[in-house]
């Protein structure tokens, strides 16, 4: 075997691998023009910093006293750096993660398979889209693709961080594989199914690299309206250099330069890439793959969620619930036999049925003498027949009732409706018999994930529509949506079905996320505004969607909507935040500006602060800091709370905008006795 | 204080039933009272003007037969003012205008504005009054209002089915000539005539006859008196109703002519606020959004509490320029008259300027430091009620910021009543707002910059103000002005033209654009995960929007100006 497997600790290891150094040395290289410039708000700090600068070689020429003037462009170098500093390191996060796996797979070598079924051992950076490579047991899959031949169990570890293998099979809706993860046994024939740099892997690296990274639609509206009050702001302050001078006021440039870069908005403006890089890499931390940033973002506004009921909603499989005699005094004997004909069937809803019969107390042991009687679809039911000549049977309720009279017993009179009693509350009825005797039914239920329906709830809080879709009939289909607590449900439900759904949301002006995996599902995929596809799914399916869960858990799609709802409140937040702290520095620094020349104008200075240079000095350091202190809260997002609109929108109002307006007053004013207390002669 | 709460009782009193029958006049989906009256009128009008009213405009060509119909207008009533020394209807030989206050007073009545850089009764023919002046003071307002319909047509108003949401977006935003035909006959000339009528009761000039000379009471002078008169009640009506303000006197409605007691100035008082108010409670009800009109009302209502309070308390205080002499007696009367005293006249500035008239009856440069600064302040907001029609659509600029902002603060994509808002629409919005500081600090700073230019009669503080004020209430499309500002320049006039048409149509016809582009988008329905726009968090972050962008803007402006003089004044 030539591929060689790499260690579990090589791959892990990059994602803690964060440095000091390389944080300020990503900072520093982004202080390139061109760099520069993708960002207006961080630009226009800059080209400040270039003047401040040549106001300091002046006064260094002139022999001036320098403390002030270099202070402040030291400080909005800064302010840059943090910007900088703040998308390197969300930036270096989310490579940590996708950047690992890329080593491994470079390493990888595959076995591609020629048209006339020869082998060739080539790297697996050489595979294109439609090659075929044989995976032996062992070895690592080499690329993403489908399996067209074979089943085995892979270890999807290096991907998702879960160990427990899976299956996947040709042929099946669980046929997909992705590059990089451990195929533990069997032989499969994968056709590679991307094109190097296509593949997930490269979607997760481009989504996170700042260079590569397209803005989301609203990440681009905003930038538009940060560049307008930038460019509000460079004219309210160079109109007021007349104006100034015709009042007799000759503004110094360095202090206006501080004005300028104080109220435009740099906070928001400096963390807005690593917000919109934090948000995919929280996606990517939950193993969700976005085929682009819009996916994220559209995850928060979705309106209705359809999901499918096995498996995302409830367990995969039925569960017996309850034993429900004919008559009550046969209650212990159905719970008997009930048990006795389920200790050798292996299917899980026979070991439900043996569980339930212990818990209420069934104690019995099988005869080693009895004869076991195997389920099939012509008689439809099963049972073992005891040496002393018992016949215990459980089966489909006609097919029991038949069993029955056959051996000249009587059907107990509430019998038909106590199977209709059962198949109404959205059970499946399973009767069971002791010779001629039809003792009553065992309630085999759908079992309804724990926390669903919270989950649900708080859904419904948020304003999002779920939608239950199922094969089941009606009747059974609204029970367990009642249960379950979804808002809507769709029963006998076909491809076809979801597809046409999916198109009548959107006709009423919702957004429509669901979620898939089999090749018939991606028609409807393709049509959602927010299409989960799961990594085991087949190809079409996962090319169909615009996000794939690696995990291939169907729950997911509340975990993305999440996400997306936390990246758009963190943007939101964060830009009334910035544009509220604007008011707490306009009364520090036009008294300082003014006060000078007309005295009677510091009476505005309602902080009563230092002196004038320390009140700018404040207000800029504040400025610059206040970046570096919001990192946290850009790279994890603001706490959410999945609650309604207007409860959540109070709420970051009260926090970011009140608070916005309120925080800078004590902390400028902090700052500038600090100032003052460092610097007494030089500022005086 | 009893008239202001008088006046304020009126507005409310009469704002009920006036946009109660406004609603019912101009919703497409309500029989109109009185149709049997008015549409042969307006047919006939459609005939003369050859307009087919029902074919359903584009947003483009609708914004367009604005553009056409006001440029017409413009070169019409420019030829007017210059060549009235020739044309008739002009009994006391008035000269014609130089070009460029000719061009000056032709836009500024066209944007409904009424800027005047002249003197009405001794620079303008009857002819140029009635047939130029009225006919803008009447189409101006009329035109506002217009485009607020066909914003509200497609995009406020409730749709009672999706069908109908459907064929709107393709059936387009409505038909200019309609829209404005309709207000004007239907709305405007029926209350500007009862108003005019009420006016002339009191004593208000209502005669085409020229100058009246009267012997002065001195029998030993053998001059004799020329006291201009004309027109002036129906002129004055429309002045107050139609959020113009350009008088028939140049001192205008502080002249006893224009505004003779105390009853015309009630009724004066009570026409600055009437349509605007109205038209509050006709949207609600066209719209049937009364939620989120309740909402944009209590803003309105509150700005305009604020603001008329400021002013009162500043001019009930003495003279700023009088402090530690001992004439300083309050309150402060110097620019105000006698008859009216200092609340009706604070009152009179706070409405005009909330309401984008610009008519006064004292005189906004000699209010203390504060009155000066509300009167500036409201005009930067100009959404205090605004303009008839453009005061509504302003807001619904801001009322879309703050929906960007609030859907982002909800972890939604943008959204405005379910329409997306994307890169396209925050661009224009974006251009609509940075035009105003643009404009208005850009050539205040300019003419501050070069001291021939400004003219102003102050130095310092207040001069800058009378420089900001202008500019500011050119863009406001007020009117208004610090008088004593040399401005009947070649610089002041051209220089005001362009504030004045920047700040009339791009405000109202950037909306138009952006409506209609929403209205071809999907709608999402309303739950509990979308923007709540009806909730008092909402209209807080609206106010909020519309307090931080104007105070962000122009608070250094204001240091230096009213605030400075203020405080220097030794308050």
């Amino acid at each position: 075997m030539s591929t060689s497997t790499p260690q579990q600790g090589e791959v892990t290891q990059a994602r803690g691998n964060f440095v000091w150094g390389n944080l300020l040395r990503e900072s520093l290289l982004r202080l390139n023009p061109r760099t520069l410039a993708r960002n207006p708000v961080i630009a226009v700090v800059a080209i400040g910093t270039l003047i401040c600068m040549l106001y300091t070689g002046l006064a260094i020429v002139r022999g001036d006293d320098i403390t002030f003037v270099l202070s402040v462009t030291l400080v909005l170098l800064a302010t840059i750096l943090f910007a900088n500093g703040a998308e390197a390191l969300a930036e270096s996060r989310g490579k940590a993660h996708a950047g690992s796996l890329r080593a491994t797979r470079s390493q990888l070598k595959a076995r591609r398979l020629h048209k006339d079924g020869s082998e060739q051992l080539v790297s697996a950076d050489s595979l294109r889209r439609g090659d075929r490579v044989r995976v032996i047991a062992g070895e690592l899959i080499p690329a993403d693709g489908e399996i067209i031949e074979g089943a085995g169990s892979i270890n999807e570890s290096a991907v998702t961080g879960e160990s427990a293998p899976v299956l996947r099979e040709a042929g099946t809706d669980n046929s997909g594989v992705s590059a990089g993860t451990n195929l533990l046994s069997d032989e499969l024939l994968i056709e590679v199914s991307a094109d190097p740099g296509e593949s997930l892997l490269d979607r997760m690296i481009a989504l996170v690299e700042s260079a590569s990274r397209q803005k989301t639609p609203s990440e681009l509206a905003l930038s538009v309206l940060l560049a307008t009050l930038t460019l509000v702001f460079l004219i309210v302050v160079v109109s007021l250099v007349p104006m100034a001078r015709f009042v007799g006021i000759t503004p110094s440039p360095v202090m206006l330069v501080a004005l300028l870069v104080c109220l435009i908005p740099t906070t928001i403006g400096g963390l807005l890439p690593a917000i919109g890089i934090a948000g995919m890499e929280r996606a990517m931390r939950a193993n969700l793959v976005a085929k682009s940033g819009k996916a994220v973002e559209i995850a928060g506004s979705i309106d209705v969620l359809l999901l499918d009921k096995t498996g995302t909603i409830t367990l995969g499989d039925r569960r017996a619930t309850e034993f429900a005699p004919c008559d009550s005094s046969m209650a212990e004997h159905l719970r008997d036999v009930a048990y006795g004909c389920s200790l050798e069937d292996p299917t899980p809803e026979g070991r439900s049925i043996v569980s339930l019969a212990r818990d209420q107390g069934a104690t019995a042991r099988l005869d080693e003498q009895a004869e076991l009687i195997a389920f099939s679809a012509s008689t439809r039911l099963s049972g073992v027949n005891v040496p002393g000549g018992q016949q215990l049977r459980k089966g489909a309720p006609n097919a029991i009732a038949a069993f029955v009279e056959a051996r000249g017993g009587r059907i107990p009179a509430n019998y038909a409706s106590l199977v209709e009693r059962i198949s109404r509350k959205g059970a499946t009825p399973l009767a069971v018999a002791d010779g001629a005797q039809l003792l009553g039914v065992i309630a085999l239920s759908d079992v309804i994930k724990t926390g669903m329906a919270e989950r649900f709830s708080a859904l419904r809080e948020m304003g999002v529509k779920t939608v239950m879709i199922t094969g089941d009939n009606p009747i059974t289909a609204a029970a367990i949506a009642a249960e379950a607590g979804v808002d809507d449900y769709i029963a006998e439900a076909t491809p076809e079905r979801k597809l046409e759904v999916i198109r009548e949301e959107q006709q009423a002006g919702c957004l429509v996320a669901m979620m898939g995996d089999g090749t018939n599902d991606a028609p409807a995929l393709a049509q959602a505004d927010l299409g989960l596809a799961m990594n085991s799914g087949t190809q079409a399916a996962r090319e169909a969607g615009n996000m794939v869960d690696l995990d291939s858990d169907p729950g997911k799609l509340l975990k993305a909507v999440e996400i997306g709802k936390q990246l758009l409140i963190t943007r939101g937040a964060l830009t009334t935040f910035s544009l509220a702290n604007d008011v707490a520095k306009y009364f520090v620094i036009l008294p300082a500006i003014f006060a000078a020349s007309i005295p009677a104008l510091s009476q505005l200075d309602i902080l009563g602060l230092a002196s004038p240079q320390s009140a700018v000095l404040a207000a800029v350091i504040f400025n610059a800091l206040i970046i570096p202190a919001l990192i946290p809260f850009a790279l994890k997002g603001v706490s959410f709370k999945a609650t309604s609109a207007t409860a959540l929108l109070r709420r970051n109002l009260l926090i970011y905008g009140v608070g916005g307006l309120l925080l800078p007053f004590p902390l400028i004013k902090l700052l500038d006795v600090m100032i003052a207390g460092l610097f007494p002669g030089v500022l005086p | 204080m009893n008239a202001v709460i008088i006046c304020y009782a009126l507005v409310i009193g009469l704002a009920l039933p006036l946009g109660l029958y406004m609603a019912h006049s101009l919703d497409d989906d309500r029989k109109a009272p009185l149709d049997a009256l008015f549409r042969p009128i307006e047919g006939l009008i459609y005939r003369f003007a050859g307009v087919k009213p029902d074919h359903s405009m584009t947003w483009r060509d609708y914004a367009w037969a604005v553009v056409k119909l006001h440029a017409l207008l413009i070169l019409f009533a420019w030829f007017t003012f210059m060549a009235q020394g020739v044309l008739p209807l002009n009994p006391d030989d008035i000269a014609g205008m130089r070009w460029d206050t000719a061009l000056h007073t032709a836009v500024s009545f066209a944007t409904n504005t009424n800027q005047q850089h002249y003197s009405g009764q001794a620079q303008l023919s009857y002819l140029s009054q009635t047939l130029a002046i009225v006919t803008l003071q009447f189409i101006t307002p009329a035109t506002g209002l217009a485009v607020l319909l066909a914003i509200v047509r497609v995009l406020l108003k409730r749709k009672a089915n999706k069908q109908d949401s459907a064929s709107s977006t393709t059936a387009g935003v409505g038909n200019y000539y309609r829209d404005l035909v309709r207000t004007i006959v239907r709305v405007m000339l029926p209350v500007a005539t009862v108003v005019a009528l009420l006016l002339a009761w009191q004593g208000v000039p209502s005669t085409y006859e020229g100058a009246q000379s009267i012997a002065p009471l001195d029998k030993g002078v053998s001059i004799s008196q020329e006291i201009p008169r004309g027109p002036v009640a129906s002129m004055v009506a429309i002045k107050q109703l139609g959020t113009n303000g350009g008088g028939w006197y140049g001192p205008n409605s502080s002249v006893p002519l224009e505004n003779p007691t105390a009853i015309s100035n009630i009724i004066e008082t009570v026409s600055l606020l009437l349509f605007p108010v109205s038209l509050l409670v006709a949207t609600a009800i066209i719209t049937g959004r009364r939620k989120l009109m309740n909402g944009i009302g209590a803003v309105m209502v509150a700005f305009s509490l604020v603001s008329s309070t400021t002013a009162i308390v500043s001019e009930k205080m003495p003279n700023a320029a009088f402090i530690g002499l001992s004439a300083s007696a309050s309150p402060n009367m110097e620019g105000k008259e006698v008859r009216f005293g200092p609340e009706m006249s604070a009152l009179w500035a706070s409405w005009t300027t909330q309401t984008s008239n610009g008519s006064v009856n004292a005189m906004h440069d000699s209010f203390n430091p504060v009155g000066g600064l509300v009167t500036l302040m409201d005009m930067f907001v100009n959404v205090t009620f605004g303009g008839i029609g453009v005061g509504l659509i302003g807001y619904l600029l801001y009322l879309m910021l703050a929906a960007f902002i609030g859907s982002l603060m909800i972890g939604r994509a943008p959204e405005l009543l379910g329409k997306p808002l994307e890169s396209r629409e925050i661009r224009w919005i974006s251009v609509a707002i940075l035009a105003q500081p643009l404009t208005i600090l850009g050539l205040t700073a300019i003419t501050v910059a070069f001291p021939g230019l400004a003219g102003t009669s102050n130095p310092a503080f207040h001069g800058l103000s009378q420089v900001l004020y202008e500019y500011t209430s050119a863009f406001a499309n007020n009117g208004s002005g610090f008088e004593g500002l040399g401005d009947d320049t070649l610089w002041w006039n051209l220089t005001a033209v362009v504030a004045l048409l920047v700040g009339r149509f791009l405000p109202m016809l950037a909306p138009l654009a952006i409506a209609a582009w929403l209205a071809e988008k999907r709608t999402a329905p309303s739950g509990r995960g979308s923007l709540n726009m009806d909730s008092g968090a909402f209209v807080g972050l609206t106010a909020g929007v519309i307090v931080i962008i104007n105070l962000l803007s122009f608070l250094p402006v204001l240091f230096l100006g009213p605030v400075a003089e203020q405080l220097t004044s030794g308050f």
